[in-house]
C-alpha cells in the first residue's frame, strides 16, 4: 500500500510543482486542469503546461502514448509551469519511466500499483519492476492500488460499465492531491454537475471516486501531513483562468468590438493553433465570421478578401502554414490591406515537432516572402497577455494598413494562467483609415502623412471604385507601374511605413536593474522562464543583471539602442539557434550579442539559465 | 442579396481609364465588352460590383472594369472572392480566371468554391494554353498538342471544365463561344440572377499561342451544326436547318434528324437545367458533337451565406451574450481582494 519510508513534515510552501502523468486515455489533462482551476480560485497564482503526444490514441500503455499536465501553484508570483517537480502522480509504468527524471530527489511520487502488471512493464520496456528493484529509493513513494479502490468505491453505483469505472481512477488521484494541498472539492463537483447534466450516474460515480481519494488520503492517515500553500498576493480584481489560445481569440473579439468592425477569420486546422479557430467559431452571437477553408492559402486569401471588403480580418496557423501563406501575405503587403496572421510556433522544420514548442519561425515571419516585404512582427509572452497582443496586432494592422504577424508558441498557447479580466472599455482606442467621402483627385494609395498608412475605401462606397493588386503600384495614382524609380520609391515607402510603427508602440523597459554587467534578452513565450531565472539570481545577490523582454520585434522599440548601451554584456536567450540575435546583430551592429540557445522542443530549464548567467558575471 | 441600383448606367460607366493591353484580335475583348454592356442591365450599383482575378491574361480583367477589384495572385481568386462576399453579401462578386489559373495552380480552390455554393460568379476563359507565360500546355490542352513545353506533343490528358465542375457539385454551369456576344450577354445575366456559385466556361481563342483551336466548333459556317445552344424548357434542337436534335438512347445521347425514321420534335429531349440530378447535365457536358453551349445546369440550392445566416440568427436568439464583456465575465471567474 504505502512505503513506510514516508516521513513528511508539515510544510507551508511558497510554491509547488505537480505533474500528473498517465496514458493518453487516462484523463490527465482534465485532472490537471481541475487542480489548477481549483487552486486559482483558492487564490494561488498558477502556470500550467500540458504535454501530450501528437497521436490521438497511441497504443495503451506505450511510452509514446504518455500524456501529462504540469501545474505550478504559488502563494508568490508564478511565471512558469516550473521544470523540476515536487509531486509526480504516475498512473502507469510508461508514465513513470518517461517522467521520473523530472521529480526532485526526496520528493513525492504517487503510483497506481494496479497498473504495474507484467504487460504494462513490458510495454514501458522495464526489465525489472521499479517498485521492487530499489530504483525509486530516492523518492517518497506512495503506492496505491487505485484501480481496485476505484472499483470498490463504485460497487453500489448502478449502470456503469467497466470502462467507465476504470476511467474514473484519475479522480481518485485528484481527490488525494486535493487533500494533500488542502483544496476544496467543490469546484470539481460543480464541474461534474455541469458536464454530466444529463447523466446523473456519471456525476455520482465521479463524485464518489473523488471523495474516495480524498478520504483515502485523510482518514487512513497514509500521508502524515498535508501541505498548505497560501493565496498569492495578486492585484485585486475579477479573474479567470485562461489558455493562451483562448486569450488570443478573445483579444480579437475585443478588438473587433472596439473598432466597430466585424471579425473575419479564415483558417485551416493545424496543431497547435486550431484552438483559436475552435474558440472563434463559437461566437456567432457577436457576428464573428469564422471560415474553415480548404487549405492554408485559402485561409489567408479569404481573410484578404474580407479585409478588402472592410472587415477586421485574421488568419491563424503554425509554422508550415505560415510558409504556405507567404505569397498571399506578400499580396497584402503590396495592396496595403490590414491583416493579422497568427503563428502559434511549433518545432520545425517541415512537420517537425507538432506538439512541442520552439521559437524558430522568427526569421520566417520577418523575411519569409519573395521581394522586400516588411511586416510588423510582434510576439506574446504569457498565456494571459496573448489577449493584449492579439488586440495590439489588430490595432496596428488597422492603424497602419499592413499585415501584422503575431507570434505565440505551443507553450504559451496551451498553457493557462490567471487573467485579470479586461473590459473592452479599458482597452486602448483603435483608429482605422476608412474613408467614405469622395474628394477631387482621390487615389487609393493616398497616405496619412504621419504613418504613411494608405486610406481604406471599401466596396459599396460610391465614387471610390478602384482596383488594386499584386503588381507594383504607381506611388501617386496606384495604377500599375513598371517605372524603375517608382519601384524604388514604393519599396522605400513600404519599409518606412513599418519603421514608423515604432512611434505607435511603447518603449521597452528593463527589469531588476537598468544598467549593469549583464543584460539578459528574451522575446515571445520565454518570458516566464527568463524572468524567474533572472529574479532568482538577483535574489541570490547578483544585483547587476538586468532583463529586457521584447514583444515588439519589427520594428523594435525606439529606445532599444539606449538600453543596450547600459550593460557590459548582452545575452540573447532563445528557443532556436539564434534568430533574434541575428536580427539584433543586423540592426544594432555596434554591440556584441552573446547567445544562449535551446532547441529541444521544451521551455528553458531554470538551472541551465542560472548556470549560464553565473558564467558571464 | 445584392441591392438594386437606382441609377441607370451605360457600358461607359463600367469602363475604367486603363488602356486595355490584350493582343489585338483576342476574344478577351469580346468578353470585356459584353460584360461592360451586361452590367448596366443587371441593375447593380457600380460601387457594389467587385471583380477578383488571379494571374494570367484573363486576370487583367478587373483593371478594365470601373468598379472595385483585386488582381491577386496565381490561382487564389476564389479564396479572395469568398472572403469579399462573406464579409459583405450585398456585393455582386465576379471572378475572372483562366484554365491554368483555375484548374492547375488554383485547382483546389476551384473545386471547393463550387462545392460551397457561395453566391458569386466565375468566368473561366478557357483557351487551352498558357498565354501570359508564352505558350506552355495547360490542364485543358489536348493530348498531342505541341506547345513550348511540349515540343513533341502534350502527353497529359486534359480536364473538361464542365466535368470537373459537376463533380465538384457545381449548381450552375454554362458554356459559350468567345465570339458569341449575344449568347454570352444572356448567360452573364442568368449567372448574375442565379443564387449560388455560377461557372461560365468561355471558349476563348488565343490568337498568338493557340489560334483557331475552337474554329471547328465556333466558326460561323459550322457553329449551328457543331453546337447545340441549350435553353431551359426548350427541346434540344440544333442544326443550320433546325432539323437535328438529341434523344436518349439507353445510356447515351444520340443525334437524330427530325423527319427521318419517324422522328418528330416531340421525341426530342427537353432541356431541364433546374433538375437536381446532374446525370443528364453530365452527359451534355461530355458531348463532343454537337458541343453543348448555353446554360447546361442551373439548379437552385441553398447558398452558404443562407446557411450561415440562419445559423447565426439561431445562435444569436439563444445566446445571452451581446457584448464581449458578457463572455469575459461568464462562467468561472473569481475575485481577488
Amino acid at each position: 500500500m504505502i512505503a513506510d519510508k514516508i516521513k513528511l513534515q508539515p510544510e507551508k510552501l511558497e510554491a509547488v510543482v505537480i505533474r500528473f502523468v498517465g496514458d493518453s486515455g487516462d484523463g490527465m489533462q482534465l485532472t490537471g486542469t481541475q487542480f489548477s482551476d481549483t487552486s486559482a480560485m483558492f487564490g494561488n497564482d498558477i502556470a500550467t503546461f500540458p504535454n501530450y503526444p501528437s497521436e490521438i490514441r497511441a497504443p495503451q500503455g506505450s511510452l509514446y502514448g504518455v500524456s501529462g499536465f504540469q501545474v505550478h501553484i504559488g502563494s508568490v508570483e508564478v511565471s512558469t509551469p516550473g521544470d523540476s517537480v515536487d509531486l509526480l502522480v504516475a498512473m502507469n509504468p510508461a508514465a513513470l519511466k518517461t517522467n521520473i527524471y523530472a521529480l526532485k530527489p526526496g520528493h513525492t511520487l504517487i503510483i497506481d500499483t494496479d497498473s504495474f502488471t507484467k504487460k504494462n512493464l513490458d510495454k514501458a520496456e522495464y526489465t525489472t519492476n521499479p517498485l521492487e528493484d530499489g530504483s525509486l529509493d530516492n523518492f517518497r513513494v506512495i503506492e496505491v492500488d487505485m484501480t481496485s479502490l476505484t472499483k470498490e468505491a463504485l460497487k453500489d453505483v448502478a449502470g456503469l460499465d467497466n470502462k467507465t469505472i476504470s476511467r474514473s481512477k484519475n479522480m481518485f488521484s485528484l481527490g488525494m492531491v486535493y487533500w494533500m494541498y488542502n483544496r476544496s472539492l467543490e469546484h470539481t463537483i460543480d464541474f461534474f454537475n455541469k458536464k454530466f447534466k444529463s447523466k446523473p450516474s456519471l456525476v455520482e460515480a465521479n463524485t464518489k471516486v473523488l471523495n474516495a481519494g480524498y478520504y483515502f488520503a485523510e482518514t487512513l492517515e497514509l500521508i502524515p501531513n498535508s501541505y498548505t500553500i497560501s493565496p498569492a498576493k495578486m492585484e485585486a480584481g475579477t479573474y479567470r483562468i485562461i489558455m493562451g489560445n483562448t486569450a488570443t481569440a478573445w483579444g480579437f473579439l475585443a478588438a473587433a468590438e472596439k473598432s466597430g468592425l466585424e471579425l473575419f477569420l479564415g483558417s485551416y486546422p493545424i496543431t497547435p493553433a486550431t484552438d483559436i479557430l475552435h474558440e472563434l467559431v463559437k461566437h456567432k452571437h457577436f457576428g464573428v465570421k469564422a471560415f474553415q477553408a480548404e487549405d492554408e492559402i485559402a485561409g489567408v486569401t479569404s481573410a484578404i478578401g474580407a479585409s478588402f471588403a472592410g472587415d477586421l480580418a485574421i488568419t491563424t496557423t503554425s509554422g508550415p502554414g505560415l510558409a504556405l501563406k507567404g505569397e498571399a501575405i506578400g499580396l497584402a503587403i503590396m495592396t496595403e490591406l490590414p491583416l493579422v496572421v497568427v503563428n502559434v510556433q511549433r518545432g520545425g522544420p517541415s512537420t517537425g515537432l507538432p506538439t512541442k514548442t520552439e521559437q524558430s519561425d522568427l526569421l520566417q515571419a520577418m523575411y519569409g516572402r519573395n521581394g522586400e516585404s516588411p511586416v510588423i512582427v510582434i510576439a506574446a509572452s504569457t498565456p494571459a497577455n496573448c489577449f493584449n497582443f492579439a488586440y495590439e496586432a489588430a490595432r496596428l494592422a488597422l492603424e497602419h494598413m499592413t499585415p501584422v504577424i503575431l507570434l505565440t508558441d505551443g507553450y504559451i498557447a496551451n498553457g493557462s494562467a490567471p487573467w485579470k479580466i479586461k473590459t473592452v472599455a479599458e482597452m486602448p482606442p483603435i483608429k482605422n483609415n476608412r474613408i467614405t467621402e469622395v474628394k477631387e483627385n482621390w487615389h487609393p494609395y493616398d497616405r496619412d502623412e504621419k504613418t504613411l498608412a494608405r486610406n481604406w475605401a471599401i466596396p459599396g462606397t460610391p465614387g471610390l471604385e478602384h482596383r488594386i493588386g499584386g503588381l507594383e503600384k504607381d506611388a501617386v495614382t496606384g495604377n500599375i507601374s513598371y517605372e524603375p524609380a517608382n519601384h524604388e520609391t514604393m519599396t522605400n515607402i513600404r519599409a518606412e511605413k513599418i519603421e514608423r510603427v515604432k512611434f505607435n508602440i511603447p518603449d521597452i523597459e528593463t527589469e531588476f536593474t537598468d544598467a549593469g554587467d549583464l543584460l539578459v534578452i528574451g522575446w515571445g513565450g520565454t518570458y516566464g522562464s527568463l524572468h524567474s531565472a533572472v529574479k532568482q539570481i538577483n535574489d541570490e545577490g547578483y544585483k547587476n543583471i538586468g532583463y529586457a523582454h521584447f514583444n515588439y520585434i519589427n520594428p523594435m522599440p525606439k529606445n532599444t539602442e539606449a538600453i543596450l548601451s547600459k550593460y557590459k554584456k548582452i545575452l540573447v536567450c532563445e528557443l532556436n539557434s539564434g534568430q533574434f540575435a541575428s536580427i539584433l546583430k543586423i540592426k544594432h551592429s555596434k554591440f556584441e550579442f552573446l547567445q544562449f540557445n535551446k532547441v529541444q522542443g521544451l521551455p528553458f530549464a531554470n538551472d541551465d539559465l542560472i548556470q549560464k548567467f553565473k558564467e558571464l558575471v | 442579396m445584392e441591392t438594386t441600383a437606382e441609377k441607370k448606367y451605360t457600358a461607359k460607366d463600367f469602363t475604367s481609364d486603363q488602356e486595355v493591353r490584350w493582343c489585338p484580335g483576342c476574344d478577351d475583348y469580346v468578353i470585356l465588352r459584353t460584360m461592360q454592356k451586361a452590367l448596366p442591365e443587371m441593375g447593380v450599383a457600380r460601387e457594389n460590383v467587385v471583380f477578383i482575378s488571379g494571374i494570367g491574361c484573363s486576370s487583367r480583367f478587373p483593371y478594365y472594369i470601373n468598379s472595385y477589384g483585386i488582381h491577386s495572385i496565381h490561382g487564389r481568386a476564389p479564396g479572395i472572392a469568398s472572403g469579399v462576399k462573406l464579409a459583405n453579401p450585398n456585393l455582386s462578386v465576379w471572378i475572372a480566371t483562366g484554365d491554368g489559373d483555375a484548374m492547375a495552380i488554383g485547382g483546389n480552390h476551384f473545386i471547393h468554391v463550387l462545392r460551397r455554393n457561395i453566391d458569386l460568379n466565375i468566368i473561366l476563359f478557357n483557351n487551352e494554353i498558357y498565354g501570359l507565360t508564352k505558350g506552355q500546355f495547360s490542364p485543358t490542352s489536348l493530348i498531342g498538342q505541341k506547345t513550348k513545353s511540349s515540343p513533341y506533343g502534350n502527353t497529359q490528358p486534359p480536364f473538361s471544365p464542365g466535368e470537373l465542375a459537376l463533380g465538384a457539385q457545381a449548381r450552375f454551369f454554362a458554356r459559350v463561344g468567345g465570339g458569341s456576344p449575344k449568347e454570352m450577354g444572356q448567360i452573364f445575366m442568368e449567372a448574375h440572377q442565379f443564387k449560388g456559385t455560377s461557372l461560365i466556361e468561355v471558349l476563348q481563342n488565343c490568337v498568338i499561342f493557340n489560334d483557331g483551336c475552337f474554329n471547328h466548333i465556333t466558326d460561323k459556317e459550322v457553329k449551328d451544326d457543331k453546337q447545340i445552344y441549350l435553353e431551359h424548357g426548350k427541346p434540344m434542337i440544333f442544326g443550320k436547318n433546325r432539323d437535328k436534335g438529341l434523344v436518349l438512347n439507353r445510356l447515351k445521347l444520340e443525334t437524330v434528324t427530325i423527319g427521318e425514321n419517324g422522328i418528330t420534335q416531340e421525341d426530342l429531349l427537353v432541356h431541364n437545367a433546374k433538375e437536381k440530378d446532374p446525370t443528364l447535365h453530365y452527359m451534355l457536358v461530355r458531348l463532343e458533337s454537337p458541343l453543348a453551349t448555353g446554360v447546361i445546369r442551373s439548379f437552385d440550392d441553398v447558398t452558404l451565406e443562407e446557411r450561415e445566416d440562419a445559423l447565426t440568427a439561431q445562435v444569436k436568439a439563444n445566446s445571452s451574450f451581446t457584448k464581449t464583456d458578457d463572455l469575459f465575465f461568464s462562467g468561472e471567474t473569481y475575485e481577488v481582494k
